[in-house]
């Protein structure tokens, strides 16, 4: 197949690739870069386990041609820690709640959860669930995380809930 | 599919040199949530991928002259995220919160959405109630304007041609949007795809049921306009006598299938139900 070329700014690393038109950005990110966080799941968007942000939002990366987003902006788990080596505040928050059992899916968590917390600083707990409905847990039936995610909304200050389209109730 | 180019047009000139040169099927990709399995699963296998994501003029929502103009590349995420959307047409924000998972939403297109023509297609029954128009545009500039009602032609067939693309969704501003409700009935409530599903849209609160829209989902080829169900519902008085008249006749109205997710009977049988429901909540001002 022939080859395209393409660029992909990944944790703030630029690579300049020739893929073909049908690679995925999932086997992109694990096979060329070796970045393993994002796992392989479904492969049909049933499970989230392949989420990573793309231009600041949370996509299934299993779902999505990587020619499709070339010279877009990418973070993977992997580029959520500051360069000192220490964690994002939503991954000490999944450690202190214990929001991790086997970690299969903790990668693609804390990529949904950081979307969220981008977008909108105190989540309440139905806005977190519903941006966690798309991304499976086998292992700890939701709470920890949930709480996990709500306590970094509730670390980040004093609230100041903005209304906004997305915050009206279902 | 492993003959298959990739294209990426970054203006309707592009698009057009494009269609001159192509040989052999081509296939349009927006945010691929669609086409991306398809071509995993070798349901499809095009020789030629035109992305259309590069047409940046085709992402917008915008308020007009009491029209609401939504870009074909406008994604459910776009559409949660607008103001326009949230305040004055709250049936499609409730559709479009009810599509697949914020994941999906993220990519998913509103175009993708309409030009995938899944009887399940969870924005159409909305559009449908609000009496939507679908723009659209082939080589050369050619373009029409379709009413939605007559765009779906079986499940996964559009009246498109191979060169047309939807380029914007229009529709009048709804005179009172808290007069409308859309239901989703899926297995479950998270991320799933409908066993079916209804959009109702009623006239500003005083007048009779004249002007009352219903659009369906998934209980039929296509999602579908219940217009026997509207003329009955215009014709009688705003009672409950008529609303439970009407809800045995949408069970006659639709030509439900039985399959995976739920039989043929069960489908007619929610259907009336969440009619109901619909009604009393677009009666009641949106609220069930
Ligand atoms: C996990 C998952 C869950 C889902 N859940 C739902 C759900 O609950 N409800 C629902 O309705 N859908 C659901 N979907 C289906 C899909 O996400 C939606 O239909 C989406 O809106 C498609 O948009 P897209 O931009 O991704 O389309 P694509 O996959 O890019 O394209 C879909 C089709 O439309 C054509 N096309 C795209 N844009 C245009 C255009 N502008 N002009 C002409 N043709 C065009 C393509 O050629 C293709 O045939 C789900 C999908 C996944 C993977």
């Amino acid at each position: 197949m022939k080859k395209t070329e393409v660029c992909l700014t990944v944790n703030g690393v630029t690579h300049h690739l020739g893929l073909s038109p049908n690679a995925l950005l999932l086997n992109v990110l694990r096979d060329e870069l070796g970045l393993t966080g994002a796992k392989y799941g479904c492969g049909t968007g049933q499970c989230g386990l392949c989420t990573v942000l793309v231009n600041g939002r949370a996509v299934l990366s299993c779902l999505t041609l990587a020619v499709a987003v070339d010279g877009a902006d990418i973070v993977t788990v992997e580029g959520l820690s500051r360069p000192d080596g220490s964690l994002d505040p939503i991954q000490e928050a999944f450690l202190d709640h214990g929001a991790i059992q086997c970690g299969y899916c903790t990668p693609a968590m804390v990529i949904t959860a950081k979307d969220l917390l981008n977008r909108n600083a105190h989540p309440t707990e139905p806005e977190i669930r519903e941006q966690i409905e798309g991304t499976l847990c086998r292992c700890t039936g939701y709470l920890s995380i949930v709480r996990a995610i709500k306590s970094c909304g509730d670390r980040a200050g004093a609230p100041a809930p903005r209304p906004s389209p997305m915050k009206k109730s279902r | 599919m492993t003959q298959m180019e990739y294209a990426k047009p970054r203006s309707f000139k592009e698009l057009d040199g494009i269609f001159e040169s192509a040989k052999g099927p081509l296939r349009f990709i927006a945010g691929g949530t669609n086409v991306v399995p398809d071509l995993r699963a070798g349901t499809i296998s095009p020789r030629l991928l035109v992305d259309l994501s590069g047409l940046k003029e085709m992402a917008y929502i915008r308020e007009v002259k009491g029209e609401i103009a939504i870009g074909a590349l406008s994604t459910i995420s776009d559409i949660l995220a607008s103001r326009v959307i949230c305040d004055k047409a709250p049936l499609l924000f409730q559709a479009a919160r009810h599509l697949g998972s914020p994941l999906t939403r993220n990519r998913a297109t509103i175009g993708g959405n309409l030009a995938d023509a899944s009887p399940a297609a969870d924005t159409a029954p909305s559009l449908l109630a609000m009496g939507a128009m679908v723009h659209t545009r082939r080589r050369r500039g050619k373009e029409r304007t379709i009413p939605l009602d007559r765009f779906f032609l079986g499940p996964n067939k559009t009246i498109l041609a191979k060169d047309e693309i939807i380029t914007r969704i229009t529709f009048a501003k709804p005179k009172d949007p808290s007069r409308g409700r859309y239901l989703k009935l899926g297995l479950r409530n998270a991320m799933t795809i409908s066993v079916a599903s209804l959009a109702v849209s009623l006239e500003p609160e005083g007048s009779s049921f004249g002007g009352a829209r219903i659009g369906l989902g998934a209980v039929a080829p296509t999602p579908v306009r219940a217009y026997l169900v509207e003329k009955k519902l215009a014709s009688g008085a705003m009672d409950p006598k008529n609303i439970e008249a009407c809800a045995q006749l949408i069970t006659k109205e639709i030509s439900p299938i039985s399959d995976i997710r739920a039989s043929a009977d069960y489908r007619k049988r929610v259907v009336a139900v969440l009619f109901q429901r619909a009604i009393q909540a677009a009666v009641n001002g949106g609220t069930p």
